[in-house]
Formats: C-alpha cells, sequence, structure tokens
C-alpha cells in the first residue's frame, strides 16, 4: 500500500519534470525516498524513479543510475540503506542518497536490486540520455548518435536539457539532429515536423535518407512533401559523395599506374625498347619489402615502423642493379631490333618469376602496414584510407624527382640527347651505351620503389608484375614517349576513367571499354598523347 | 612451275611428305594395328600430336604476317580462340537433350543462368556449314577492322604489338564475364558428337588428326602461294622499308590489311580444330601468354620460312609436354631462356640457320629474303 502512493507521487513528479518547458530546471526532489522506491519489491514504481532520478539532473542520482545499470547498486542487509559498491561483488561501499563512503561489505551482506526486462530497457535508455549531459565528448557523441537510431520519444526532455546546456557545437548539432528525429517520427504538429525534416536532412547520409524516406510513408502531405525534398537534397549530396570517392580512387589508382609506367616511359623513351620484364622489376621491389621487413621484425622489431624507409633504397639500389645486369648481359646485343628485344625481355620476366616462386613459394607473401599507413581519414563524408594517400603523395614525390633528375643533371641531359638524336648525341662525344646501361638501371630502379609502394596495397606474389604490365603500356603507349608529362596525363587519365567507369558498367566491363577506347585512340595518335615531333619520329 | 614455286626446295618437299604420310599412317597405325603391335599409335598421343599439328597452323599464320610483312602480332592467340569458339559452339549445340538439365536449345551453362532463350548470336550454330563459314568469317572480320583502323593510321612496330595485345588481353576478360554468353570462365566444354560422329570415338579423333594434316598443308600451300606471288615481294619490301615502299607508290595498308586478315583466318581454322580434339574451349586461350608463346615457336623455328614456323611449334611443343612432365618448375626457366637464347644466337631459327650454311656453299645473295632468290627459278 505504502510503495503504491510512493509510486503515485513519483509518477507526479515525472509529469513536472517532463513538461517541455521545465527544461533543465531542478525539480526539487527526494533522493532517499526515491532511491528506498527504487529498491522496493514494485516494478511499476521502481520505472517511475528511474525516470525521475533521470531527470532529476542530479549527479548523485545519475551515479546511481548508473551503478544500477552495471549491477553495482545494492541494499545493505543490515540497516536497509542503498549503497554504491566498488565492483558488482561487494568492496568498498558509498552512500547512494549523500556520496559519502559508508564502509565495505561482500555481496553476502547486500542485497541486490532486482529488475526485469522492461526495467533493463528502460534503464539503458536513461543512462543513454544521462551520457548525454554527464560524458565526454565522445560518449556524448556516441550518445546522440544512439537516440537518432532509436528515436525514442522518451528521450525528448532529457535531450532538449542536454542541448540548452552543451557547448561544444558538433555535439550540439548532432543533439539537434536527433531531436529532430524523433520530432519527425512523432505526432507533433505539422510546423514542427516540417522544420524538423530538414534538420534531419542537414545529416546528409545514408542513414537519415533512410529516416526520412520511412517518415514520408503515411504523414500528413505537408510533412511528407517536406521530408520527401530534404531526402532527395540528400540523395544529390550523397551521388556527389559518391563521384567524389570515385574521382579519388581514380586518383590513386592513376598514382599506381604512374609508379608502375614511369620506369618503363624512361627505358622505352631513351631507348625505344619495350622492356616486358619491367613489371617484374616492381615484382622484386615488392620482395625486397618483403624481405627487408622481415629482417626487421627478426633483429629490430620496435623499429618495424621505418623498415619502408630502409626498404626504398634497398629496393631501389638492388632492382637497378638487376636492370643494369640485364642490359648489359642480353639487351645490349639486340639494340635496334625492337621486336626481338620485346621477345627476350618477355623471356627474361618468365625466368625472373619462376626464380622468385621456387624461392619465395607461389603464395602470396605478407608485408605488413606501418602504422601511420593503416587505417582512414574522414574528409566531408569522404573516406580517404592513409595508404592511398601516401601513394599518391609517393608518386608526385617520384615523379617530380624524376623529372628533376631529366631536367637539371648531366646524366639527365645526357639521356635527352640521345633520346633526339642518337648518333649527334654520340658524334657529340656522348658514350651512347653508356647511357643506355644507365637509363636502365634507373628505369628498373624506379620500378623497384614502385614495388615498395604496391606491397603496401596489393598482394606480393609472383604474379604481381603481370597485373600491372599491360596498365602500364597502355599508360606508355597513351601518353607517348620521350615526355614524363605525357606519362602523368596517361595514368592518371586511365586511372580516373577506369574507376568512374567502374561502378557504371562493373569492373570488367569498364576495362574492356577502356582498353577499346584506348585502341580507337592510338589510330588516331599513333605516337601518343604528348608525342615527339621532328626527326625523333622516324627513329 | 607453280608446283615447283609452291614447294619450295627440300625443306617444303620433306614437309609436305611428312604431312601426307602422317595423315595416313598415324589413322592407320591407331585404328588397324592391334595394341600390342610395336608400331601401334595410343591414341592420346594421336590427340597429342593433333594438338600440336593445330598449333603448326597458328604459327605459320603467324609468319605470315611477323616474317613477310614485319606485322609482330602479340594477339594471333584471339583469332585462334575466336574460331575456336565458333566451332566449340556448333559443338555445343550437337549435344541437344543429352546436357545435364537436358534442355533441347540451350547450353547447360545458359540454363544454370536462368536464360530463357537463345540468345541471336547463337542462331545458326546448330549447321555445321554454318559454324565453319563462321570460323572464317569473324576472326576475319575482327582483323579486318583492327587492321583497317591501325595500318591506316600507320601505326607500327611495338605499338602494334602492344595494341594487339590489349585486343586478346580485352577479349579474355570480355569471354570470362559469364553474361557474355559463352560460358565464362569454365568456357565450353562436354562435347557429343561433330558432324553425327562421337567426340570422344577413336575412329573421330584420328579422322580429325587427318583433317588437321590436310588443313596445314593447305594453310602452307596458301602462304607460300601468298608470299611467292609479285603482292608477296610487295610484303617483304614493306617489312624491309615500309616508308620507301609507300613512296614507290604502294598503298601498304591495303598490303597489310589483306595479309592480317587472311593470317586470321587460318589462325582461326586451326582454333577451330583444335577444338574438337582437346575438347574444350574457354577464355584461357586469349591470355597474352599463348600468343607470345606462339610468336617464340616461330622465332625457334625460323622466321620467314613457314616451314620452320610449323617445325618451331612441334619442337616447342613437344619440349614443353616432355618437361612438364618430367620437371615441372624448371620449365618456365626454360622457356624463358629459350626466348633469350634464340633471340640472341638463333636470330634466323633452326630453319633459317640450317638454310645460311647451305648457302655458304653456294654464292648468297647479300641479305636477301630466301623467297628473293626463287623468284628467278
Amino acid at each position: 500500500m505504502f510503495s503504491v502512493l510512493r509510486g503515485l507521487a513519483l509518477l507526479f513528479a515525472l509529469v513536472v519534470a517532463a513538461l517541455p518547458t521545465a527544461g533543465r530546471a531542478q525539480v526539487s526532489f527526494d533522493l532517499p525516498a526515491v532511491l528506498a522506491a527504487l529498491a522496493g519489491d514494485d516494478y511499476s514504481a521502481k520505472g517511475a524513479a528511474m525516470e525521475t532520478m533521470a531527470q532529476s539532473g542530479d549527479a548523485r542520482a545519475a551515479a546511481a543510475l548508473k551503478a544500477l545499470a552495471d549491477g553495482r547498486l545494492f541494499l545493505r542487509r543490515a540497516d536497509q540503506k542503498v549503497v554504491v559498491a566498488a565492483t558488482p561483488s561487494g568492496g568498498a561501499l558509498t552512500d547512494a542518497a549523500t556520496g559519502e563512503a559508508a564502509g565495505s561489505a561482500s555481496d553476502r551482506d547486500l542485497e541486490a536490486v532486482n529488475l526485469n526486462n522492461r526495467l533493463r530497457r528502460l534503464l539503458s535508455g536513461l543512462v543513454g540520455s544521462l551520457t548525454l549531459t554527464a560524458g565526454t565528448r565522445d560518449e556524448r557523441l556516441a550518445a546522440a548518435d544512439a537516440l537518432f537510431k532509436q528515436r525514442d520519444a522518451a528521450a525528448l526532455g532529457p535531450l532538449n536539457a542536454a542541448i540548452a546546456q552543451e557547448k561544444d557545437p558538433d555535439v550540439r548539432r548532432a543533439m539537434e539532429t536527433a531531436r529532430a528525429a524523433i520530432v519527425l517520427t512523432s505526432d507533433r504538429p505539422e510546423a514542427e515536423r516540417v522544420a524538423a525534416a530538414a534538420v534531419v536532412g542537414a545529416r546528409s547520409d545514408r542513414e537519415a535518407l533512410g529516416l526520412l524516406l520511412g517518415a514520408a510513408n503515411g504523414a500528413p502531405p505537408a510533412v511528407a512533401a517536406a521530408a520527401r525534398e530534404a531526402a532527395a537534397t540528400i540523395q544529390r549530396h550523397l551521388a556527389m559523395l559518391d563521384y567524389a570517392q570515385n574521382l579519388y580512387y581514380g586518383l590513386s589508382l592513376g598514382a599506381v599506374l604512374l609508379l608502375a609506367a614511369v620506369g618503363l616511359a624512361v627505358t622505352f623513351g631513351v631507348m625505344g625498347v619495350i622492356n616486358m620484364a619491367h613489371g617484374e622489376m616492381v615484382m622484386l621491389g615488392a620482395y625486397t619489402t618483403f624481405v627487408v621487413q622481415e629482417l626487421f621484425r627478426a633483429h629490430a622489431p620496435g623499429l618495424l615502423d621505418y623498415a619502408l624507409f630502409v626498404a626504398l633504397p634497398v629496393a631501389f639500389l638492388f632492382t637497378a642493379a638487376v636492370g643494369a645486369a640485364l642490359e648489359r648481359s642480353v639487351i645490349r646485343w639486340l639494340y635496334g631490333r625492337p621486336l626481338e628485344t620485346l621477345l627476350a625481355t618477355w623471356g627474361l620476366s618468365l625466368v625472373i618469376q619462376q626464380a622468385v616462386r621456387s624461392v619465395f613459394g607461389p603464395t602470396n607473401r605478407e608485408v605488413s602496414n606501418p602504422s601511420w599507413m593503416s587505417g582512414a581519414v574522414d574528409f566531408y563524408g569522404l573516406t580517404l584510407t592513409w595508404s592511398r594517400l601516401w601513394i599518391i603523395v609517393f608518386a608526385i614525390l617520384v615523379f617530380v624527382l624524376l623529372l628533376v633528375v631529366l631536367r637539371r643533371t648531366a646524366f639527365g641531359l645526357q639521356m635527352r640527347a640521345v633520346t633526339q638524336n642518337r648518333p649527334m648525341a654520340s658524334s657529340m662525344g656522348i658514350r651512347t651505351h653508356r647511357v643506355d646501361a644507365m637509363t636502365f638501371a634507373l628505369g628498373s630502379g624506379v620500378a623497384g620503389i614502385a614495388g615498395v609502394a604496391l606491397s603496401q596495397i596489393d598482394n606480393v606474389s609472383p604474379n604481381l608484375g603481370q597485373a600491372y604490365i599491360i596498365d602500364s603500356f597502355m599508360v606508355v603507349v597513351f601518353g607517348g614517349v620521350g615526355n614524363l608529362w605525357g606519362t602523368l596525363a596517361g595514368a592518371l587519365t586511365l586511372g580516373v576513367a577506369n574507376k568512374i567507369l567502374e561502378p557504371m558498367a562493373g569492373a570488367v566491363l569498364g576495362k574492356i571499354i577502356i582498353l577499346v577506347l584506348i585502341i580507337l585512340f592510338i589510330q588516331r595518335r599513333p605516337r601518343g598523347l604528348f608525342a615527339l615531333r621532328g626527326r625523333a619520329v622516324e627513329a | 612451275m607453280l608446283t615447283r614455286r609452291l614447294i619450295a626446295g627440300w625443306p617444303g618437299m620433306l614437309f609436305l611428305l611428312a604431312l601426307a604420310a602422317a595423315a595416313v599412317l598415324v589413322p592407320f597405325a591407331n585404328l588397324a594395328l592391334p595394341p600390342s603391335s610395336p608400331w601401334h599409335v595410343p591414341t592420346h598421343l594421336v590427340v597429342l600430336v593433333g594438338k600440336w599439328l593445330c598449333y603448326a597452323l597458328l604459327a605459320i599464320a603467324l609468319d605470315l604476317v611477323w616474317g613477310y610483312c614485319g606485322i609482330l602480332s602479340l594477339g594471333h592467340g584471339a583469332f585462334f580462340g575466336l574460331g575456336g569458339y565458333a566451332m566449340g559452339m556448333y559443338l555445343m549445340r550437337q549435344i541437344g537433350t543429352r546436357g545435364v538439365y537436358g534442355h533441347p536449345e540451350l547450353p547447360d551453362f545458359m540454363v544454370f543462368l536462368n536464360w530463357k532463350e537463345l540468345p541471336w548470336y547463337w542462331w545458326g550454330f546448330d549447321q555445321f556449314w554454318f559454324a565453319a563459314l563462321m570460323v572464317l568469317l569473324v576472326p576475319g572480320l575482327l582483323a579486318f577492322v583492327f587492321g583497317w583502323f591501325a595500318f591506316r593510321s600507320r601505326v607500327t612496330g611495338v605499338y602494334l604489338s602492344i595494341i594487339t595485345q590489349a585486343l586478346t588481353f580485352a577479349l579474355m576478360l570480355a569471354f570470362f564475364r559469364n553474361d557474355m554468353g559463352f560460358g565464362g570462365n569454365n568456357g565450353l566444354t562436354d562435347f557429343r558428337e561433330i558432324l553425327g560422329f562421337a567426340v570422344r570415338d577413336q575412329g573421330t579423333r584420328a579422322a580429325l588428326f587427318a583433317a588437321t594434316c590436310i588443313a596445314l598443308a593447305g594453310g602452307f600451300l596458301l602462304a607460300r602461294w601468298i608470299v611467292t606471288s609479285r603482292y608477296g615481294l610487295v610484303l617483304v619490301a614493306v617489312r624491309d622499308a615500309e616508308s620507301r615502299t609507300r613512296f614507290l607508290g604502294y598503298r601498304v595498308d591495303r598490303y597489310k590489311l589483306f595479309v592480317f586478315v587472311v593470317s586470321a583466318m587460318m589462325a582461326g581454322v586451326a582454333g577451330a580444330l583444335y577444338v574438337p580434339q582437346v575438347g574444350i574451349i574457354n577464355p584461357g586461350e586469349f591470355a597474352p601468354t599463348n600468343s607470345i608463346e606462339a610468336v617464340i615457336w616461330v622465332a625457334v623455328g625460323g622466321r620467314g620460312t613457314l616451314v620452320g614456323a610449323a617445325l618451331g611449334a612441334v619442337v616447342v611443343n613437344a619440349f614443353k609436354t616432355w618437361m612438364t612432365g618430367a620437371m615441372p618448375e624448371v620449365w618456365l626457366f626454360a622457356l624463358g631462356a629459350l626466348f633469350v637464347l634464340v633471340t640472341l644466337f638463333l636470330p634466323k631459327g633452326i630453319l633459317g640457320t640450317l638454310g645460311a650454311i647451305r648457302w655458304r656453299r653456294r654464292p648468297p645473295p647479300a641479305d636477301a629474303p630466301a623467297l628473293a632468290t626463287e623468284q628467278g627459278r
């Protein structure tokens, strides 16, 4: 009988607290009495007590609710006092009503406050809305997000209170969106719901879209129209975002292609030699990364994050040495016979592939990403993975470096002279064969560092090079030889075109379309986008 | 006069004689002699050699464009594959209700993909004459369209090689797709009969072998006829000095286009004969690797000799069959080394080198292509 009366009184208090105008106004209430109801046997009174506590805005009530959610709220048998224990099995106690220390006890002396499923659900919602005001910034954001998803009408009051006192603009916006979501799906006056639709629309992601489309169904015409309009705005925004995301993927693919093709462009441009083993140089670079990383793992695990910085020069030197060796042993005998060179380098590529397969096995090797390359960053709704961002940066660096080597060094000058007019360069005292060997080593070395980059985003297997070789050729053929800018334009065009076509036509069909377009393009401009003009052409 | 022109001295004579002998003796040794006889040729060997002879026809087709016109096609496997698919489609239609799903019209894979009716490009393939026509027309048409664009805009040398490679790569990707209607990944297989004869029958296999020999001889004679005609002389001129030939007033692009189309059709026939013998055609045939391997057959045998190309195809494939059985991990090393060694030390191939040794006894005409000297006879 007593508890029923207590319950009614609490219900009254609840109604007062839930009045929207009440806001964060403190309603004086009797915490010990409420706590007693909470620890009592009447479940409806317990529910009312919880809500009262949640809406009181009282710090001790909040602490008690959290303790209850964690299973740390007890009734001490000895004096029927409600206490908060340090752990679910007892330990140091505090008085829930006053917050003072109350000795310690084991769970034998304590009686847990019982809950049923309905109350547990209610409790989790209430603790969530308590977090809205009391938690850290991330907790508040998460709570607001959770409310946006649950759209629990009972949470409106605490939400309003939280908004009134929120200082952080991001959290505030999240809370307002959550409130709008609740209002939109409630049966409040139309004007309020129409305004809420606009607020939800400002969130502009897929969840908001789903909510709006759901809300438009069966709502009064004005609300439905507002919801649909907001949904359309979101859809436009999402389409733009998709487009931007594809553009980013395209740029990153273009950067990869640029890395793989730029070395090829150098050797092809200078020597007119298509190096079919170029892809294998990329593959060797990737395996070098693997070996360097394994060495770090074995001898200096603490420095594993910096293995890539060691792998870069090692891969460059190793593949450059392999390239120079190939040039001296095989390719130099075939100058002036480009088709035969193509066949011989294809044979070399088979040998290198099989050699790697014999040493490292045919399966993929694990190359881990350093911590500064894993994860992603959110950029106005775009998800940019760090590894791809770094590869774009890296590709630009390599490109600029190569440009500087070609334009600003004596070696570059000689190389360009040989490219443009070999007999004349030779007559002027340039040792063209030495330049050839150096060029081949440079091209191979660049392929090697491309391999280091590729090891971060692709499987390191003996077939790595083959996957890129045809694309690299396409880039070089498309961009034209003898000009690095052509390679840059070719790589970016192909990368972006590939990724833009992919969602429209599917990955495979997109690739086929690109190949057909290139074949058609070659017919129009047989020497590529940036063709050399003048006497060099008829080489 | 014509006979002499076509046979081209002792290699051609030997080649044709060997083919004639094989066409008669191998089926005889396979069918008529008991398995206990030391001269008996087991069926698996008949199929294996038949396969090599198909490759030999592909090699001759490739030699026609590369050896005589300087067009290094890295995509001849595409024409081979298309011819094979045309034949495969005919063989699929012949399965009829004997497929797993027993559908009278649709091949099994279409039933599996829930297709309701035959796509239009499968129409007519239940007739052998139509399929045979398509074996020639489809590769020929592709070569015509491709060559028309490429040769008119003077795409030459490595550029042409690369885009032919892209061509076959694109076809491979396309045929891997299920919605293309060519069986996707699995290709076309599970054939039952050809022209009413069971495909797996010993007699059919022997007949297919003989047909391959005849086709190879026919392809060889056709190629000989082309390269020894006045037209063939212009082809060699294009190979050796394209710009000069153009300035002399020849329409270089038309000469190239014609020989490219003929070569593609020959490759298509090779593919069509290949499919019923091996019993399957799948997109793997379009892999750029296959086309490049065909180029090395020609290089090993000797480019610009035709007989050498066929010889190279058989020798390299026999070597491959033996090695992939005996020591599979070494095969790619051997193939790679073959590419390098042949281009470095044997640029004229086996037959060209043998020929050079013979020429040394008689005074050779300085650096002229083999066929130019035969014109005078």
